[in-house]
């Protein structure tokens, strides 16, 4: 059994976070993959798990995500080669620092070199980001600027904002990250897919559903 | 601000009523927030000035504003000062203050207009009914909503001001507990998925049964004014709840607006009796004729407000019509979508209407809901059945316009 594990859904859940794991264990099952999705809240342990989604939160609830996850077993495993999808608040607390309450710096779970430091002024909008030839579409909303320190970025941004202005996310071999937050899975059906992939180890034929409609429609959308 | 002067308010009340008349005349708008917006430039303390002597109950909240305080003019009985229209920042506040003079008034409130309007209409009663996620692209993340609440309740000067709050949510708790005089409601409140993580001290609180608590302290008001469950109790005194319009939800709410009719000394059992036979509120819950269809409206606008609506659905795998827009009074993000539970659907065949009905439909499809894309309206066959239609905001006001009574 492969599990999908959802961490602390009761911090970093704000933005529909709970269709990536929705979207990534319903794909899984329709090819006739063994999938496991587990929600860990903030009184739980944190299992072994193939895959970890971290989602977006708002500053209490993420520096305490951010302690719980420095202090348990989570760094060691990912360390170890289990898989993460961080987005939005997630993808902050997986590196060196981030501010929360103004611009007080405050420390992540330094699996990466990145550090993320309180924007200009607030990232709310659509974000399309070119990643490979592919294009990634989503919602951003968030206040953080983050700086890669030797961090390979996850792609370049065309329409908002990411990082940067210029940069989304990033990506290690274990660990993808994008400031797309909420269902980014669900909207981007080859995403979705590519995570899949890499955590069952196999390659996937496409898998026909309406999220294909979903996501030509956005693409259209956000190319205009 | 400018001081007030009695002279420059007339000229700007008079102006407000001018334009609003004109804007229904040319058919420009519903005529209720541009004069506001005139009146305002000309006297910009304008809500002070008119709620001045008069007696005024606020209601805000994230879901049941509207509904709630439709139930305190209908319950308060005779003329009432109201914002029906939902305009509910202070433009939509001055054009309802000009248009009724009545001593009672009852006005909804944009949760992140509370402090102003606490400030310029210095209510008697403030009714705090729940605050969950939101329109987060153009809102406050909700715990900074609490806290602005909070700040808002600490800094009003009125110590006459009763606070009607709902003891259910922790969020409106952490706002509500500062005041020495809140009056507390336990009601039903299903939604808690914005308040699993304490507001003082983000740990998890405890929910046991309708109990809860934070091991830091902050917990459920333990003395409450009024209780709902099968029955109501409002100050010792049972009332005889029997609601027209469906729903647990509408229960709380009517629970809310009759603990701050008592505050305001309005006799309960009249004012139950009113409250128990309103038939819908601004075209919610209506039904409605469309191209053959029967419709009952439904309006949903955010995971809170899908949960509630979709438990008053009847479990007998009748279609379900579900209508979804992400234009700007709707936030332009529909992420949301994840955090409604739409699992509750299963069973039913969902038709997927609006500018958003292929969002719907994966988050539909993923949650294993039997879902139709329609891209053509006139293509859905009709049935003799009465089909609920759940519509978030604009989606709603499109279908209330194009159907009929």
């Amino acid at each position: 059994m492969t599990t999908i594990c959802v961490l602390y859904p009761d911090l970093l859940g704000t933005y529909g976070d709970g269709g990536n794991g929705l979207a990534l264990a319903e794909r899984a099952r329709r090819r006739g993959l063994d999938v496991e999705l587990v929600n860990v809240t903030l009184n739980d342990e944190v299992p072994d798990a193939a895959l970890y989604l971290l989602g977006g939160g708002e500053d209490g609830p993420q520096r305490l995500a951010a302690d719980l996850l420095r202090t348990s077993s989570f760094a060691s495993r990912v360390r170890d080669g289990a898989n993460v999808l961080a987005v939005c608040a997630g993808l902050q607390i997986l590196g060196t620092t981030f501010c929360v309450e103004g611009d007080d710096e405050y420390e992540g779970v330094g699996l990466v070199d990145v550090v993320t430091s309180r924007g200009e002024r607030r990232s709310v909008g659509e974000l399309a980001t070119r990643v490979g030839d592919q294009l990634l579409v989503g919602f951003e909303n968030h206040g953080g600027r983050t700086v890669l320190n030797g961090a390979e970025a996850l792609g370049t941004v065309l329409k908002g904002r990411g990082n940067d202005g210029k940069l989304d996310g990033y990506r290690m071999k274990n660990i993808w990250a994008t400031y797309a937050h909420g269902p980014v899975l669900a909207m981007n059906p080859w995403f979705c897919d590519e995570i899949l992939s890499v955590v069952y180890g196999v390659e996937l034929e496409p898998l026909a559903s309406v999220a294909d409609r979903l996501y030509e429609e956005r693409r259209r959308v956000l190319s205009a | 601000m400018g001081k007030s002067s009695p002279a420059r308010d007339h000229v700007a009340a008079a102006a407000v009523r001018t334009v609003n008349r004109l804007s229904r005349m040319t058919g420009r708008g519903s005529g209720t927030v541009v004069g506001g917006r005139v009146g305002m430039k000309i006297a910009p303390d304008l809500v002070a000035s008119l709620s001045s002597g008069r007696t005024v109950i606020l209601v805000s909240g994230t879901n049941g504003k509207t509904t709630t305080t439709s139930m305190i003019v209908a319950g308060w009985g005779g003329s009432v000062t109201t914002n029906e229209t939902g305009a509910n920042m202070p433009a939509g506040h001055v054009a309802a203050l000009v248009e009724s003079k009545s001593e009672h008034v009852a006005l909804e409130v944009d949760e992140a207009w509370l402090a102003d309007t606490l400030a310029s209409t210095r209510p008697s009663v403030v009714v705090l009914l729940n605050l969950s996620r939101d329109q987060m692209d153009r809102a406050n993340e909700v715990r900074h909503l609490a806290e602005r609440w909070r700040k808002a309740l600490e800094a009003h000067d009125d110590a006459a001001l009763v606070v009607v709050a709902n003891a259910n949510d922790p969020l409106v708790v952490y706002a509500a507990e500062v005041r020495a005089n809140t009056v507390w409601c336990d009601v039903p409140t299903s939604w808690l998925a914005d308040a699993l993580s304490c507001p003082k001290c983000t740990l998890a609180i405890s929910h046991v049964g309708s109990a809860w608590h934070c091991t830091c302290g902050f917990a459920k008001p333990a003395k409450v004014t009024t209780t709902l469950g099968e029955e109501l109790v409002i100050d010792g005194t049972p009332v005889t709840l029997d609601l027209v319009m469906p729903g647990e939800f509408n229960r709380s709410n009517a629970a809310m607006a009759l603990t701050a009719l008592h505050c305001v000394h309005v006799e309960l059992d009249e004012a139950v009796r009113r409250v128990n036979a309103i038939p819908s509120v601004v075209g919610r819950f209506s039904v409605r004729r469309w191209n053959g269809h029967v419709l009952r409206l439904l309006l949903a606008k955010n995971p809170s407000g899908f949960a509630a609506m979709l438990a008053t659905l009847p479990e007998d795998g009748s279609d379900v019509w579900v209508a979804i827009n992400a234009r700007v009074a709707d936030g332009h993000d529909p992420s949301w979508l994840y955090d409604a539970p739409f699992e509750m659907l299963r069973g039913h065949r969902v038709y997927c209407f609006g500018d958003r009905r292929l969002d719907l439909a994966t988050r539909l499809d993923y949650g294993q809901v039997d879902f139709v894309v329609v891209d053509d309206d006139a293509s859905v066959p009709t049935s003799k059945e009465t089909i609920s239609l759940l519509a978030n905001y604009t989606a709603f006001s499109d279908w209330l316009a194009r159907s009929e009574s």
